[in-house]
């Protein structure tokens, strides 16, 4: 199919390390999954040749996103979120519906529904693409997170990764385990003890809790706000059909003007359309990756918090063995192991969280000032088209 | 002298600040051109946002005068004019007369809370050939406004009054401006006086507004909400395009019911044009009864040319109601995506609050307002969307079968002279039968049957090339009209389509540099 050099949602801003690059080369739809070919060019020791790639499915990138959520080694550092799961279900059954069809279209307006469907379908593939294509190249730009070794398993081996997708047990758990997680974080920022020491901290997780939040809402009515839209152009195409006609029927002067008007809506249509693609891909797609950002950022503030919590543990757990004077050395020992966890924690923590800051900026930034560009070009060029017509139509007699 | 009648370009207007206005304050929007000597430029009613403004190119807006009890439903301004107004100059001469613009009904500055509702735009622009072109002396010159709702008595059986102006210098009213009070039923009733005087010998009676017992349900009981507002309002435009339409039929116009209607300050009530009263269900009785006979009836066509008409009419019907379908979705579907963007301005308002970058924060702060500025635009366009087109379509589909109902008047009219004949053969017959059996007495009875049913032949067949005389005139000024008034209405639709884009592009341009200053 085709190729994917440029990720949709650009909203990584990747230093240009060639020491490793990845990308998806080709991906292959079929019937209920997608075969992403995934390609890495490196002259890193560690891989067997420069160039390879290797093929892949969604189940696999979930599979690596875990692996690196459940690895205390980056308890510090914002795991890039997951791509979301290829989903082609709404798509399909339009297209479905269309087959079936209604009797009263016409052949020329079957075609352009057939059309703006196929459109949409490749729309979404694409999306699917670029969002496993933007998670691969974080993981690849993170000076830490590349040097993991089931990264380079996961890019490298040849074979079946065999990761089956996760049983009704597993996701059961996960799902407990989030409500584990939200629960204890409730409870450790009710403890007495638990002060947050360091105000950075503190307006991070102020920050993050409602950012969070009030982003999901945006970009769930940004998506209502495409989906009319996209309505809207659709709703162009019977118009247009039904101009047609009158037009082709009437004898009079009328006979152009509707001819042209039909003409019209149908240059109107493909301009509402592209209009609601833009808004999709800079708008929504933008929210929707810091709403999933901003929630990776939050899982590391609980992290950090964890490990405070163990910290304050450990410490009372010192005092109580002073005290008793028992098990003095192991309490210490086992002290100093949570103080040197939290601060290094803490410590990559708070860089993550600036690069956080300065990525979403970026990103917001570009994507707002492209916004602006299209919607300006899109709404020039339907006064252009609007004009012309104004012109052809008063002209005549 | 052409050059005055060209309508001032869109985009001259500067669009009000409707947050600056509120209710209660002197509407001061009335386009209405007062009485000038000069001749002025008719006004195309473009966007209210337009109008609103003083319009640089056209006649000064005028001081206005508001209606009392305006405090339920609508307020438009209605200039009262004095009618001795000394500079009017006598119409006799060629040149184009003073031409009256309209009342143009002003927008309803509403808090931007409820959706905003506005009133139609004018339709009925007159060029100058269309005022040179009367037959009669008089030049044709009269306009009508239907205007200020008001809502007159409790509970069910309150009603809204309309206020219907007329301005002419026709010298059969007795007066150059009128208004009287007028309820819908009168509407009907007057409708119900012309059809039974015109249609059936084929003049094409322009329908009136169709009723709703839901709505005007509403509307009785009290519901203030935006939807009982849009009903009030969609009655009064298609009350006032209907009262144009009619008056611009000339030979309607010459109707005296017509001018009662315009004219006298009381009107004896039409108690027959209620849904449910017994009138109405004899008329639907009727309409069934003639759909029968219509089927019944085969006529042996002459003329090809009304079998050709007929099923032109035919095709445009069908046509202009899969269009009107399709319209209609597109007008919900600009509510909603209106609806949406006010709900994302929101969203988007309260994420710039979250945001802690400063710049960032007021970017988001300023896509918010653009959104909500854009939102505006979609209610504005779904508006026009609505006036404009989809009114358009339903009028004329209703003008279309009241061009069907002449056609088959006149399939009637031929009957009746295909049974004279008929008749006429068998007393024919009959005499024949009786000069046989000689029976003086009969035969005598039957020569004079025989005088008496040549004449009704002679009639059917004088009616029978009456009204196909008169209904192929009447086809050929439909046809007319209805060119220019769907070249007009498509035009300003048009330019409401240019105009939502115009503003996008002011829209996005001050935002473009607000993305840019997020460092």
């Amino acid at each position: 199919m085709e190729t994917y050099a440029e990720p949709s949602c650009a909203s990584v801003d990747l230093q240009g390390d060639s020491s490793l690059q990845v990308e998806i080369s080709d991906a292959v739809s079929e019937r209920d999954k997608v075969k992403f070919t995934v390609q890495t060019k490196s002259c890193l020791p560690h891989f067997a040749q420069t160039e390879f790639s290797v093929v892949r499915q969604h189940e696999e990138f979930i599979w690596l996103h875990d692996a690196y959520v459940e690895n205390e080694e980056y308890a510090g550092l914002i795991i890039p979120p997951a791509p979301p799961r290829p989903d082609f279900e709404a798509s399909r059954e339009k297209l479905q519906k269309l087959g079936e069809g209604d009797s009263s279209v016409t052949r020329e307006e079957f075609a352009k529904m057939k059309q703006e469907l196929e459109a949409e379908y490749l729309a979404i593939f694409k999306k699917t693409v670029a969002m496993h294509e933007v998670f691969l190249q974080r993981l690849a730009a993170h000076p830490t997170l590349r040097r993991d070794h089931n990264f380079f398993v996961f890019l490298e081996y040849g074979q079946d990764l065999s990761v089956r997708g996760k049983n009704r047990k597993e996701l059961l758990g996960g799902f407990l385990r989030n409500i584990v997680k939200s629960a204890d974080e409730a409870l450790i920022t009710g403890m007495s003890g638990l002060k947050e020491v360091d105000d950075f901290f503190e307006h991070e997780r102020t920050f993050l809790l409602e950012y969070h939040t009030r982003i999901r809402d945006a970009c769930l009515r940004a998506d209502r706000v495409m989906r009319a839209h996209k309505c809207l152009a659709d709703d162009y195409i019977p118009i247009s059909a039904a101009l047609s006609s009158l037009g082709t029927q009437e004898v009079n002067q009328l006979r152009t003007s509707f001819l042209k008007l039909a003409e019209l809506f149908e240059r109107l249509r493909k301009l509402e359309g592209r209009v609601a693609s833009d808004e999709d891909l800079k708008l929504s797609d933008m929210l929707r990756y810091y709403m999933r950002d901003s929630q990776a950022a939050k899982d590391l503030l609980y992290r950090r918090l964890r490990a405070l919590a163990d910290y304050e543990n450990a410490n009372k757990a010192l005092d109580k063995a002073r005290t008793r004077n028992r098990e003095v050395r192991p309490a210490e020992s086992h002290q100093q192991l949570c103080c040197q966890r939290f601060e290094r924690l803490s410590d990559s923590a708070k860089q993550e969280l600036m690069d956080f800051k300065s990525r979403r900026v970026s990103s917001f930034r570009k994507n707002l000032i492209e916004l602006a560009e299209l919607e300006l070009k899109h709404a020039k060029a339907s006064t252009l088209i609007l004009r012309n017509t104004l012109v052809a139509l008063k002209g005549e007699p | 002298m052409a050059a005055e009648r060209e309508p001032p370009p869109l985009g001259d207007g500067k669009p009000t600040d409707f947050e600056d206005l509120e209710d209660g304050e002197d509407l001061f929007t009335s386009t209405v051109s007062t009485l000038e000597s000069s001749p002025s430029s008719p006004e195309p009613a473009s966007l209210p946002a337009e109008d609103i403004s003083a319009n640089s190119n056209g006649p000064k807006p005028t001081e206005v005068v508001l209606d009392d009890d305006r405090e339920d439903l609508f307020a438009e301004a209605t200039e009262e004019v004095s009618l001795d107004s000394p500079e009017r100059e006598p119409i006799l001469s060629s040149e184009p007369s003073p031409a009256v613009t309209p009342v143009t009904p002003t927008t309803l500055i509403a808090p931007r809370i409820e959706s905003k509702s506005m009133s139609a735009p004018v339709i009925f622009d007159r060029s100058r050939e269309e005022i040179e072109e009367e037959a009669n002396g008089d030049i044709f010159d009269i306009e009508i406004g239907v205007s200020d709702p008001e809502k007159v008595g409790d509970g069910m059986n309150a009603y809204m009054a309309y206020r219907v102006t007329t301005k002419t210098s026709l010298s059969m009213f007795s007066k150059s401006e009128f208004s009287v009070k007028r309820r819908f039923s009168d509407f009907l009733g007057l409708h119900s006086k012309l059809a039974s005087k015109y249609l059936h010998v084929g003049y094409i009676v322009p329908p009136a507004p169709e009723k709703s017992i839901v709505g005007m349900t509403k509307v009785k009981v009290g519901k203030e909400d935006s939807s009982s507002t849009e009903f009030v309002e969609k009655r009064r435009a298609a009350l006032e395009r209907y009262l144009q339409r009619t008056v611009k039929h000339p030979t309607l116009l010459q109707d005296p019911d017509l001018r009662q209607f315009l004219e006298s300050s009381e009107l004896p009530r039409a108690v027959n044009t209620q849904a449910l009263s017994g009138a109405g269900i004899l008329r639907m009785v009727n309409k069934a009864a003639d759909a029968v006979n219509k089927m019944t009836i085969k006529m042996n066509e002459s003329d090809a040319w009304f079998e050709e008409k007929q099923q032109q009419f035919e095709n445009l019907d069908q046509q202009l109601r899969e269009l009107h379908v399709s319209v209609e979705a597109l007008v919900c579907h600009r509510k909603e995506l209106s609806a949406n963007t006010a709900a994302f301005a929101k969203s988007a308002a309260m994420l710039g609050n979250s945001e802690d970058h400063t710049a960032l924060s007021r970017a988001l702060s300023q896509l918010a307002e653009v959104e909500e500025k854009i939102d505006q635009l979609h209610q504005e366009q779904a508006f026009a969307d609505f006036y404009m087109f989809s009114e358009l379509l339903s009028d004329y589909i209703r003008l279309i079968a009241a061009v069907k109902g002449v056609f088959d008047h006149r399939m009637k009219c031929w009957q009746k002279w295909e049974d004279a004949q008929i008749t006429l053969l068998k007393k024919r017959e009959a005499e024949a039968k009786m000069m046989v059996a000689n029976k003086p007495d009969k035969i005598q009875q039957a020569k004079n049957e025989i005088r008496e049913w040549e004449a009704k032949v002679q009639q059917g067949e004088r009616d029978f090339e009456q009204i196909s005389k008169t209904i192929r005139k009447e086809v050929g000024r439909f046809e007319k009209e209805r060119v220019k008034d769907f070249k007009t209405v498509i035009i300003k639709y048009l330019e409401s389509l240019v105009q939502t884009q115009q503003q996008l592009i002011k829209y996005w341009e001050a935002f473009l540099p607000e993305a840019k200053a997020i460092a």
